[in-house]
C-alpha cells in the first residue's frame, strides 16, 4: 500500500485491473485504492510478471502492507497461469458443447469487434447468441445485463438477506454481471454511489481537509503580497496561443504555474519540508496544486519537477493532472509529496488568497484573479491586467523577507519574455 | 438567422458543455446566463468546451473570440454567424 | 517370468510403500486367512493371478477351493456366488471389467438386491463382488467404461469406489461383514499408484476404514471438488494448480456411491460455497447429476455459482491415446471448471 500523501495511513483496494499471470510495466495501472479524500489509481514500479494480489478488493491495509507479488526474472511465472485456459491441443472435455459461438454468430462477432470468449451466453448450454454479442457492443448498464432481472447467487440473496442490504442495490463485482456472495458489503452496506470523485465520501474528504488545515493552524505563518502587472505577458501568451491549435493553447494558470516553479528554483528555502524542528529542502521542485472539485472538496495532486518542464508541457501536465482530479482517478504518482503549494482561484475567482500552508511544506502560493487596475508606469497611469500574488510562509523556517524575494522573482519570471516563450 | 438554425446552434453549444460540466446545473442552465459563473468553470474547462465547439461546429475559435461565448446564446449566435449550423 | 515381475513389484514396494494392487492382495490373503467360509473366484483368479495381477499366488498359498478360476459365463459364476452367499458361505467374484458385468447385471439386481426384501429380511446376501473400472489404458470401448454410476442407482446394493491405498488395504473386511451385497470398483489406473501419504486414515489399521463415509482429501475454503475413484489423483493435481493462483480447493472422495454421504458433501460446499463434481462416467443421468442436484436441492441458498461438472465426453472410449486423453476429464478441464465458479 503505497502513501498517497503525507497524511495517509491506511488504503482501501477497491479494484484490481491485473490478474496473477498477466504481464506489467513501469508505469501501468494495476489496482485502485480508496483514501479518505480519494480514490487513487496506483502505479506499478516494475516491469515482471503478477504472480498473486495479497490484498482483496474492498480490504483496508495499512501503508507498506504488500499489496502484490511481481516476478521481475523475465519469464512469466510457470506457477502462476494467466486467465482460464482452454487446453491448446486437447478440446475441453467437459465444458459446455463447443464451441460457444456458432460460425455465423461468430462472424458477426468479428465484424463488430467482439471477442466471443468475454461474454456471458444465454444461449443453450450458454452459448453466445447474437443478441449476446449486439448486447456487448452497447454499454450495458452494468447491474442487469440479463433482461432487467439482477442476476443474484442464491449465496448473496441469502447473505444479502441477512445483512439487510436490498438485493436491488448489490453491484457486481465482475464483468458477467452477476452479484456472488463477495459483492455484498459487509453490514451495514456501505454507500454505493457510482465511482467518482466524491467516492469517498464528501465526509471523508472534509474530515481530512479539516485535519490537515488544523494542523496547519500551529504553525506560525506569515504572508507577504505583491501586485503583478501582467499586461505584457498576457499579450505574448495571446500571441502564441493565436497561432496554436485549440488544444495547444496555455491558459494564464498554467504560465503562473510555470513563473512559480522557476521560482521556486531561484529561492530553494521556500520549496521543502520542517521535520522535526529542522527545514528540509526538496531535492526538486514538484509543486503541489489545488484542485476545487464541482461538488465541493479540494484535492491537491503534485506536478513532480514542474521547473524542469517547459510551458507547453506544464500546460499539459496541468490538464491532465485536474482532469484526472476531477475524475476522482488520481494516480499514485500525481501524489508524490510536494514541496510547495499553489493555490490559484482562477479568472472567475476572488482576487487575493492568503491561504494555509499544507504541513510539512513550508510555503504556500496564492494566485487571484485577473483583475484590470489603475496601474503607474512612469509617470504615467495606466490600466493593466493584474495579478496578486500571496506567499504564506512558515515563519520557523523561513522570514517575510525570503517571502518578498519569491514574489519578486515571480514577478521577474512573468516579465522575462524570452524565458517561457 | 432561422429560429431552427438558432436552435440547432444552441444544441451543439450544449453538447460541448456536456463534455466539460454535466450535471444539474447544465440542465438549469438558461441560454441567458454565464455559464462560467452558473457552471463555475474555471480557464482550464473553458478551454476544454472551446474545444469540443470547434470539435462539434467545424468553426475557428480565437482566443479574442472568447466573449462572445459568454452565455450559450451568445454562443449560439456566434457559430451561426459562422456558418456552423 | 511372474516371480520376476512379482520380486520388482515387492523391492519397489519397500521403497515407496505398497501399491493399490499389493493393497488388494493382503487384503484378499487376510480375509482367506481369517474366515475358512470366504474363498474367491473369477475368470483367470487362480492360475493366471487375476487379469490384473491383483490375486497373484494366492491360489499357490490357499489352494483350488479358496481361489477358483470359473468359465467365461459372468452370470454363471456370480449366480453361484449369490447361492454361495445364501448358503453361508462368504463369497468375493472378480469380474474382469464393468463392463462384462452387464452379463450378470440380471443376478446382480433381480437377484441379489432384491432377495433381502423380498424375503422380508429372511435371507440377506452377504456377497462381494469385485471389478475393475475406468478407462486411460487404450482397452477401447468394451473395456473402458465407468458404469458404476448405473449400480449406484440400485437400492439393495452398496457401492464403494476406494481410490487410495489405504482404502483399498481396508475396506475388504467391513465390505464382507456386511450382511448386504457390496460391489467394489478398483479404477485400472489405480492399480500401480501408492499413497503419498501412507499413514494417511487406515492405513495402519484396516479396521478403520469404513464402508461408507466420505473423506475429505484436501482441505480447501474456495470451491469443493467431489470426486471418487479413479479421479482423486486427477482432482488433488487440480487443486494443487490451482494453490498455485490463489484459489484453495477442498477435496472430498466420495468412497461410497450408494449410500452418498451427503453431509460430507454439503458441509464443505456449505464452507466453500462452489461445487464442481469430477466423475468418469458420462454426464448425462450420471454420479455427478446426483451430487450435482442433491447439493442444488439443499444447499441452494449456500450456493455462489452454478454447480459445475466435469464428466466424460459423451462417445464410447476412444481406442487412439490422444482421443481417449481428450474424452476423459483432465486437471486442465477441472482447474477451468473450478476457476469458472470463482468468478
Amino acid at each position: 500500500m503505497p502513501s498517497l500523501g503525507a497524511d495517509m495511513d491506511e488504503g482501501t483496494v477497491v479494484e484490481w485491473s491485473v490478474a496473477p499471470g498477466d504481464e506489467v510495466h513501469r508505469g501501468d495501472l494495476i489496482a485502485a485504492v480508496e483514501t479518505e479524500k480519494s480514490v487513487i489509481d496506483v502505479e506499478c514500479f516494475e516491469d515482471g510478471v503478477v504472480e498473486a494480489l495479497l490484498v482483496p478488493v474492498g480490504a483496508k491495509v495499512a501503508v507498506g502492507t504488500p499489496l502484490a507479488v511481481i516476478g521481475t526474472d523475465g519469464a512469466p511465472a510457470p506457477s502462476a497461469p494467466s486467465a482460464p485456459s482452454v487446453p491448446a491441443e486437447v478440446p475441453a472435455p467437459d465444458g459446455p458443447p463447443l464451441p460457444r459461438a456458432t460460425p455465423p454468430v461468430r462472424r458477426f462477432a468479428e465484424r463488430l469487434g467482439v471477442d466471443t470468449g468475454d461474454l456471458a451466453g444465454t444461449g443453450p448450454h450458454g452459448t453466445v447468441t447474437h443478441a449476446d454479442v449486439r448486447a456487448a457492443t452497447r454499454p450495458a448498464p452494468a447491474a442487469s445485463p440479463a433482461g432487467g432481472r439482477l442476476r443474484v447467487t442464491p449465496y448473496a440473496r441469502r447473505l444479502a438477506a441477512e445483512r439487510g442490504t436490498p438485493v436491488e442495490d448489490l453491484h457486481p463485482g465482475t464483468a458477467d454481471g452477476v452479484v456472488r456472495g463477495r459483492d455484498v458489503p459487509a453490514a451495514p452496506p456501505a454507500p454505493s454511489a457510482p465511482r467518482a470523485a466524491t467516492r469517498a465520501g464528501a465526509d471523508g474528504m472534509r474530515a481530512a481537509i479539516a485535519a490537515r488545515m488544523t494542523r496547519s493552524l500551529t504553525i506560525p505563518q506569515y504572508h507577504v503580497d505583491a501586485v503583478l502587472e501582467v499586461g505584457a505577458a498576457l499579450d505574448r501568451l495571446r500571441e502564441l496561443n493565436r497561432r496554436a491549435a485549440v488544444s495547444a493553447r496555455i491558459v494564464p494558470a498554467a504560465l503562473f504555474l510555470h513563473a512559480v516553479a522557476r521560482a521556486a528554483r531561484r529561492v530553494p528555502e521556500l520549496n521543502g519540508h520542517w521535520v522535526d524542528g529542522a527545514p528540509v529542502p526538496a531535492t526538486s521542485v514538484d509543486v503541489g496544486v489545488v484542485v476545487s472539485l464541482r461538488g465541493g472538496g479540494l484535492l491537491v495532486p503534485t506536478i513532480p519537477a514542474a521547473d524542469e518542464l517547459a510551458l507547453p508541457d506544464l500546460m499539459t501536465a496541468l490538464r491532465e493532472v485536474v482532469e484526472r482530479a476531477r475524475a476522482g482517478r488520481l494516480r499514485s504518482s500525481d501524489t508524490a509529496d510536494a514541496g510547495l503549494t499553489v493555490s490559484d482561484l482562477g479568472d472567475t475567482g476572488g482576487h487575493a488568497v492568503h491561504g494555509r500552508i499544507f504541513p510539512p511544506q513550508v510555503a504556500l502560493v496564492g494566485l487571484g484573479a485577473v483583475v484590470a487596475r489603475p496601474w503607474a508606469d512612469g509617470d504615467l497611469l495606466g490600466v493593466r491586467p493584474t495579478v496578486t500574488t500571496t506567499l504564506t510562509g512558515d515563519h520557523r523556517a523561513t522570514d517575510g523577507v525570503v517571502g518578498g524575494r519569491f514574489l519578486h522573482a515571480v514577478d521577474d519570471v512573468l516579465h522575462d519574455l524570452e524565458e517561457w516563450s | 438567422m432561422s429560429p431552427t438554425a438558432d436552435a440547432a446552434a444552441r444544441d451543439l453549444v450544449r453538447d460541448a458543455l456536456a463534455r466539460v460540466a454535466p450535471g444539474p446545473d447544465l440542465d438549469a442552465l438558461a441560454d441567458t446566463d454565464d455559464v462560467r459563473d452558473v457552471l463555475e468553470l474555471d480557464s482550464l474547462d473553458f478551454l476544454r468546451f472551446v474545444e469540443h465547439l470547434v470539435a462539434v461546429s467545424g468553426v475557428r475559435v480565437d482566443e479574442d473570440d472568447y466573449p462572445q461565448l459568454r452565455t450559450v446564446a451568445d454562443a449560439g449566435a456566434f457559430l451561426a454567424a459562422a456558418g456552423a449550423v | 517370468m511372474s516371480t520376476g515381475t512379482a520380486a520388482a513389484a515387492t523391492t519397489s514396494g519397500t521403497d515407496r510403500g505398497p501399491t493399490y494392487r499389493e493393497a488388494l492382495r493382503e487384503a484378499l490373503r487376510e480375509a482367506l486367512h481369517a474366515d475358512e467360509r470366504v474363498f474367491l473366484m473369477g475368470e483367470d483368479v487362480g492360475r493366471y493371478g487375476g487379469c490384473f495381477a491383483v490375486s497373484l499366488g494366492l491360489l499357490e498359498e490357499f489352494g483350488p477351493d479358496r481361489v477358483r478360476d470359473t468359465p467365461l459365463s459372468e452370470s454363471a459364476f456370480v449366480g453361484a456366488g449369490i447361492g454361495a452367499a445364501l448358503g453361508g458361505l462368504r463369497p468375493i467374484v472378480e469380474i474382469m471389467t464393468v463392463n462384462f458385468s452387464l452379463l450378470a447385471l440380471d443376478q446382480i439386481l433381480n437377484n441379489a438386491a432384491t432377495l433381502s426384501h423380498m424375503s422380508g429380511g429372511q435371507f440377506s446376501v452377504p456377497l462381494v463382488v469385485r471389478m475393475t473400472t475406468g478407462a486411460g489404458r487404450q482397452l477401447a470401448a468394451q473395456h473402458s467404461h465407468s458404469l458404476e454410476g448405473w449400480y449406484a442407482h440400485i437400492p439393495g446394493l452398496r457401492i464403494v469406489a476406494p481410490a487410495t491405498v489405504a482404502d483399498a488395504r481396508g475396506v475388504l473386511a467391513p465390505a464382507l461383514a456386511c450382511p448386504d451385497p457390496v460391489l467394489l470398483f478398483e479404477h485400472a489406473g489405480l492399480y500401480g499408484t501408492t499413497d503419498d501419504a501412507p499413514d494417511g486414515p487406515g492405513a495402519d489399521d484396516p479396521a478403520g476404514v469404513a464402508l461408507d463415509g466420505a473423506a475429505v482429501r484436501r482441505p480447501g475454503t474456495d470451491v469443493s471438488l467431489v470426486t471418487y475413484g479413479g479421479m482423486l489423483p486427477t482432482t488433488l493435481a487440480a487443486a494443487e494448480r490451482l494453490a498455485e493462483d490463489g484459489t484453495s480447493a477442498e477435496v472430498v472422495d466420495l468412497r461410497s456411491l450408494r449410500p452418498l454421504d451427503e453431509e460430507t458433501v454439503l458441509a464443505s460446499v456449505r464452507r466453500t460455497h462452489r461445487l464442481v463434481v469430477v466423475d468418469e462416467g458420462w454426464r448425462s443421468g450420471s454420479l455427478a447429476a446426483e451430487v450435482a442436484a442433491r447439493v442444488a436441492e439443499h444447499a441452494f441458498y449456500d450456493l455462489d455459482a452454478p454447480p459445475e461438472r466435469v464428466c466424460s465426453a459423451e462417445v464410447p472410449v476412444p481406442y487412439a491415446a490422444h482421443l481417449e486423453r481428450a474424452a476423459l476429464p483432465s486437471v486442465d478441464g477441472v482447474v477451468a471448471a473450478a476457476r469458472r465458479t470463482v468468478g
